[in-house]
């Protein structure tokens, strides 16, 4: 039975691989954080003044993709920095990852069903 | 009997750690588990909110004009200036966790918290506004007298926008005006749905400050113990994501079928 | 030391003190952060659901007996029907073995004190209690006639009935199941006992991690289309009206985005389950440990990406439905892996025909059957013929019920002395086994038949010449009930006079059956230190001297 019927006294290690490891204790810094700040706020009006003009010309919904493109920087700004994701473990990155694939299947999958009505002639449209 | 297993004598670490609660061996594994949670959680709200935003996406897909014309209604400054506060509430949060994380005295951190909630408040404050603007216009989707009856300039630009950038397809949906109508009301439930859900969370959010307010004055955090403060700035910051797209999809949609763009 | 006066060192009797005597005030119950009794909190309020769900279910086989709808009105059997579905689904069927079992188990499994979030857990019960009483305030007021899926526009524009009141009890509902999933993964990522790797996990602490995937990512889309449904009977704005513009089959998109995975929030539990009992009765390592662990994650991934296959007949796009049917061939593969390597597993191993071991093989036949022909119906081709019909109903309770049901009433059965330190009758329990066996059968066979007839689902009238199946159905229907029942006797016969089970009646490596039963309320004395891999049953395990044999129960010496 060789090990199994001793009882070991032993410190909780945290370094093995039973512990999972989050954050590494990352202090920000105040100028990273006003930096983010003013970039979020240039993004803001980025936003709104691109939606003067009509982009349509180039192809249809070319106002929406360069709004949610803007947007999407934003939110990486805020995720990286402000959420401290920048400095944290693989799980916290999985999860903002895994989150934004989530919400892509639903939009692309149920899109897919509307995009593609009336494509076979004489179906359903 | 060969049943007994090697083990650990954990009893004597627990005691006078502040927070740690009996499940977890010790503070670094509690502040591990409480964020992966809080991630988790945030996890689930993003597809929440999915849900809506998958509504929003066939119904602008289906009826690209009448969202358009919905959305010049919207106040954009407004709006704007609610983004602009919203933003700086993640700044005042983001710096509340930091003055925890760095021991800043209690006074100092409680008063991050509160210019955070005071963020929080008047962008509720806006949108109560907008909200009754909407109620005056006879705007509100699930009331029976709502009305969307554009008069004068407005109706003249409403059809300019049709005419020039509406699809054969779509133009053949509006033959009614009553048609029309309809779709404009699609619109503003979104609105109000999105932004509804969208203003509860930050309700629930404001609420939560007020206990991290009250504990922060109490002194409970420091650079040993600020777990809570982070996974409060966690959902405050989503919170915030949220608005960051939900601004650019409602608000300015439409603005570039107008010439000059602006409010209405 | 202490702890060693209160634990009785026998490792053959029941301890003086564990989680079941720690306090015995209703508040110690209704106040407690030990996930063994929440556990136990939601045994007895998952199986009285249980028994409403299977009271309506005999109202259907009793209507179902004559051709006419005699018994009762369609619009009366609307409403059982609708019960029918709503209880077993979202009040049985999702909670049954991750909170009762995989509450009780998963923090012992991994030789941790409790899960990372024992308040929250409790929370998980209460909520369910919420969403359960608002639920059948529905239901006893007046009903829900819309069945289980609610379908629009009839749900949101037609229907007279208290369709609101049911949706805000499942909404409240489903936050119980995403906090148990949020506390399941944040437990198995940060509370393993140390040399507890995810490689030595036991693969029911895999499947339950896959489970809680599903239910943190696929919930919170049913509550917001509850939401939508509600905002639509409430205010009437069209968005799933076609006269106002909307569209229905965005409610069956948005429906099926969770519900479709929520079949594999059932069912992966109960894989779970089964590996833990084909593997420790024949006493043989798993075939193909790995495949087995991700097979689980795969299919919770994949899980979300054919949900199209129950629109195929909705007019949904053809183009769309190719997909979806495409990908439905491919998520049986996960599900064929895990078969496959249980039978791998039985082969060559030292099977005993213990009454879990029967569930489990009963499982594994009753499963094939019931997945092969999901593949049956996820052929877009054929399930225009199939589709709405009883051969939909026959498939999902094969896999339902002959599946996870079994697996459910196996997993009870194996960890039945753990939980509460006494053995039941092994006669009973395998003649109850028998009995649900040929029952099940009886009553769901027949519908495979039945819907390749024609027979329409949610219809309490049907062509003469069916009777004779549905009389066959029925009558399988009263045996299936009479094996359930029997359980809930002598199994709580045995809570008060079993025979004491002791720590390891089964003899098994598992940590689970190295502490006492009932376990401690902190489950170990002391934190194990995991040294071996799962499933290990050879020498190095140290379960028994070289040479000896299986010990059976003694007589029984009560404390």
């Amino acid at each position: 039975m060789g090990q199994q019927g001793l009882v070991a006294e032993k410190s909780i290690n945290h370094g093995d691989e039973a512990h999972y490891h989050g954050e590494d204790h990352h202090v920000m810094s105040i100028p990273t954080y006003l930096i983010i700040f003013g970039i979020l706020v240039v993004g803001t009006i980025l936003t709104w003044f691109v939606a003067q003009f009509d982009l349509d010309e180039f192809f249809i919904g070319a106002n929406t993709l360069v709004a949610l493109l803007i947007a999407a920087f934003k939110t990486t700004c805020v995720v990286l920095y402000f959420m401290h994701v920048r400095y944290s473990g693989k799980l916290v990155w999985l999860c903002a990852f895994g989150a934004i694939i989530w919400l892509l299947i639903l939009f692309a999958f149920t899109m897919s069903d509307y995009l593609t009505r009336g494509a076979v002639p004489g179906t359903y449209r | 009997m060969a049943t007994r297993v090697e083990a650990i004598d954990t009893h004597q670490e627990h005691h006078h750690v502040p927070g740690l609660q009996h499940q977890f061996d010790d503070i670094e594994q509690q502040k591990e588990a409480t964020t992966i949670g809080m991630w988790f959680f945030l996890v689930q709200e993003v597809m929440f909110f999915g849900g809506l935003f998958m509504a929003y996406l066939l119904y602008r897909y289906k009826y690209p004009m009448a969202f358009a014309a919905g959305s010049n209604h919207l106040d954009l400054w407004l709006g704007f200036a609610n983004t602009l506060v919203l933003i700086a509430s993640s700044l005042t949060m983001a710096l509340a966790v930091w003055s925890a994380q760095t021991s800043k005295k209690p006074k100092v951190q409680a008063g991050w918290i509160v210019l955070t909630m005071i963020f929080g408040m008047v962008f509720l404050g806006v949108k109560a506004v907008e909200y009754n603007d909407k109620y005056q216009h006879h705007l509100i989707p699930f009331s029976r007298d709502f009305k969307w009856e554009p008069k004068g300039e407005e109706l003249v630009a409403q059809q300019q926008m049709i005419e020039r950038h509406a699809s054969e397809a779509e133009k053949s949906l509006y033959g009614r005006e009553q048609a029309f109508g309809d779709k404009v009301r699609m619109f503003f439930w979104i609105y109000f749905a999105m932004t509804g859900l969208h203003a509860l969370h930050m309700v629930i959010g404001i609420g939560i400050m007020l206990w991290l307010l009250w504990t922060a004055l109490k002194g409970r955090y420091s650079a040993e113990f600020y777990g809570p403060v982070e996974i409060c700035g966690l959902y405050w910051h989503f919170v915030d994501i949220v608005w960051i797209f939900l601004f650019p999809l409602l608000y300015l949609l439409g603005r570039h079928f107008i010439a000059g763009g602006g409010g209405h | 030391m202490r702890e060693e006066a209160i634990v009785n060192r026998d490792i053959d009797l029941m301890p003086r003190k564990h989680y079941l005597n720690n306090g015995s005030t209703v508040a110690s119950w209704l106040l407690t952060k030990d996930h063994k009794r929440i556990a136990i909190l939601y045994l007895i309020s998952v199986s009285a659901f249980f028994l409403l769900g299977g009271i309506y279910a005999s109202l259907i086989r009793l209507e179902l007996l004559t051709p006419q709808s005699d018994l009762m009105e369609a619009h009366l059997y609307n409403r059982v029907f609708t019960h029918h579905g709503i209880i077993m689904v979202f009040f049985f069927l999702i909670p049954a073995i991750p909170a009762i079992l995989g509450n009780f188990l998963i923090p012992i499994m991994i030789g941790a004190k409790d899960l990372a979030f024992p308040r929250i857990n409790l929370l998980s019960w209460y909520i369910y209690i919420v969403g359960g009483a608002f639920t059948l305030y529905a239901l006893l007021a007046g009903g829900v006639d819309t069945g289980w899926t609610f379908y629009t526009p009839y749900s949101t524009t037609f229907s007279n009935t208290y369709v609101m009141a049911a949706g805000i009890g499942i909404f409240i509902n489903g936050f119980s199941s995403i906090l148990t999933g949020l506390n399941f993964l944040v437990t198995v990522h940060t509370m393993r006992a140390p040399g507890m790797t995810w490689f030595r996990l036991p693969l029911f602490v895999w499947s339950h991690y896959a489970t809680s995937l599903v239910m943190v990512l696929g919930t919170p889309v049913i509550a917001i289309t509850i939401l939508l449904l509600a905002l639509e009977r409430f205010g009437r704005v069209g968005i799933f009206d076609p006269a106002l513009g909307g569209d229905p089959i965005l409610f069956q998109h948005l429906f099926w985005f969770y519900s479709h995975p929520a079949v594999y929030i059932m069912i992966l539990p109960g894989f779970g389950v089964i590996s833990e009992l084909i593997a420790n009765f024949s006493r043989k390592k798993i075939f193909g440990y790995a495949f087995v662990a991700f097979s689980s994650i795969a299919i919770a991934v994949f899980g979300f990406l054919v949900w199209g296959h129950h629109m195929f007949a909705s007019g949904q796009s053809i183009y769309a439905g190719l997909v979806f049917s495409f990908l439905t061939m491919v998520i049986a593969v996960p599900s064929a892996i895990k078969v496959f390597n249980w039978t791998a597993t039985l082969y060559q191993g030292s099977i005993s025909y213990d009454t879990p071991m029967l569930y489990a093989l009963f499982f594994m036949g009753l499963f094939l059957i019931g997945g092969l022909t999901g593949l049956f119906l996820g052929a877009m081709g054929l399930d225009i013929h199939l589709t709405d019909t009883y051969f939909v109903v026959a498939h999902f309770h094969y896999v339902m019920v002959g599946g996870q049901v079994l697996a459910y009433l196996g997993g009870l059965h194996y960890w039945f002395p753990k939980m509460f330190g006494r053995m039941y009758s092994e006669f009973w329990s395998k003649i109850s086994a028998m009995i649900v066996f040929i029952g099940f059968n009886l009553t769901f066979f027949p519908q495979f038949i039945l819907g390749y007839l024609g027979m329409p689902r949610r219809y309490a009238a049907y062509p003469e010449e069916m009777q004779v199946l549905n009389i066959f159905s029925s009558a399988g229907a009263s045996i299936l009930a009479i094996g359930l029942v029997l359980p809930a006797i002598y199994l709580t016969y045995a809570l008060f006079f079993g025979k004491i089970a002791g720590d390891n009646p089964w003899v098994l490596p598992g940590l689970e059956w190295r502490t006492s039963s009932p376990p401690p309320t902190e489950n170990f004395v002391r934190t194990p230190i995991v040294t071996w891999e799962a499933y290990e049953f050879g020498e190095e395990s140290g379960l028994y001297e070289e040479g000896e044999r299986r010990r059976r129960l003694e007589a029984p010496e009560r404390v």
